[in-house]
């Protein structure tokens, strides 16, 4: 998955539960509609908030990658 | 969104960061869920919404004074975001809107321009009931 192109990338390593999650909300509002934004936490919150929000809020969850001691979750903008 | 069931209400009475914390980040977890989020501060919850206080609070409960010192070490090595930037994101992003206790405003002679801009409006406990009778939850942080 690491070849999946991501049109931004918020690097939150570091940084805590909700700090992640806020970080996307505020990017996939401000992108366009396909974009392919990747999120690189260290964060055990959002390793599973991220998910949930990107379901209730109807993107696409493109997949979770889990490299050396943090996640690359990568999120399409649907609407 | 008006929608009673996504709506959540706080009212802050303690002014400590260990209830302020929880403030800022349960209404970043009800902004992720998509709720309306009303804060009431009141008493003591009301003091680190003065100007230029918000990021000068130190002090935690009595509860956990002897830990509080080494938490807040802790978390500033860590690069934790203050509580404030962090209730500042979630409106930021969210509908979210603080009020602040007429009751403690008159009693300490404040108006609305004593406070950070954070502060939506000064209002009774009637209307703050009003509108925890028609959120889903209410949390009292003392």
């Amino acid at each position: 998955m690491s070849d999946v192109q991501a049109t931004k990338e918020i690097d939150a390593r570091g940084s805590f539960c909700p700090g992640p999650m806020m970080e996307l909300i505020r990017v996939v509002r401000s992108s366009d509609v396909g974009e392919v934004i990747a999120v690189l936490s260290s964060d055990q919150g959002s390793r599973r908030d991220i998910p949930t929000w990107v379901e209730k809020a109807k993107h696409e969850l493109i997949g979770i990658e889990t490299l050396d001691g943090y996640d690359r979750i990568l999120v399409k903008k649907l609407h | 969104m008006s929608d009673e069931s996504r709506r959540l209400a706080i009212v802050i009475f303690g002014g400590t960061v260990d209830k302020l914390y929880p403030a800022a980040i349960m209404t970043s977890g009800a902004v992720m869920n998509d709720m309306d989020v009303d804060i009431f501060i009141t008493f003591w919850g009301m003091m680190p919404f003065r100007k230029g206080a918000p990021y000068t609070v130190q002090n935690v409960s009595k509860d956990y004074e002897e830990m509080g010192a080494e938490m807040l070490r802790i978390m500033q090595e860590k690069k934790v975001p203050s509580w404030y930037d962090t209730l500042l994101q979630a409106k930021e992003i969210g509908n979210v809107r603080v009020h602040a206790c007429a009751m403690t405003a008159d009693l300490f002679e404040m108006g609305q321009d004593d406070f950070e801009p954070i502060v939506d409006d000064i209002i009774g406990v009637g209307e703050f009931i009003d509108m925890a009778a028609n959120a889903a939850t209410t949390l009292y942080l003392g």
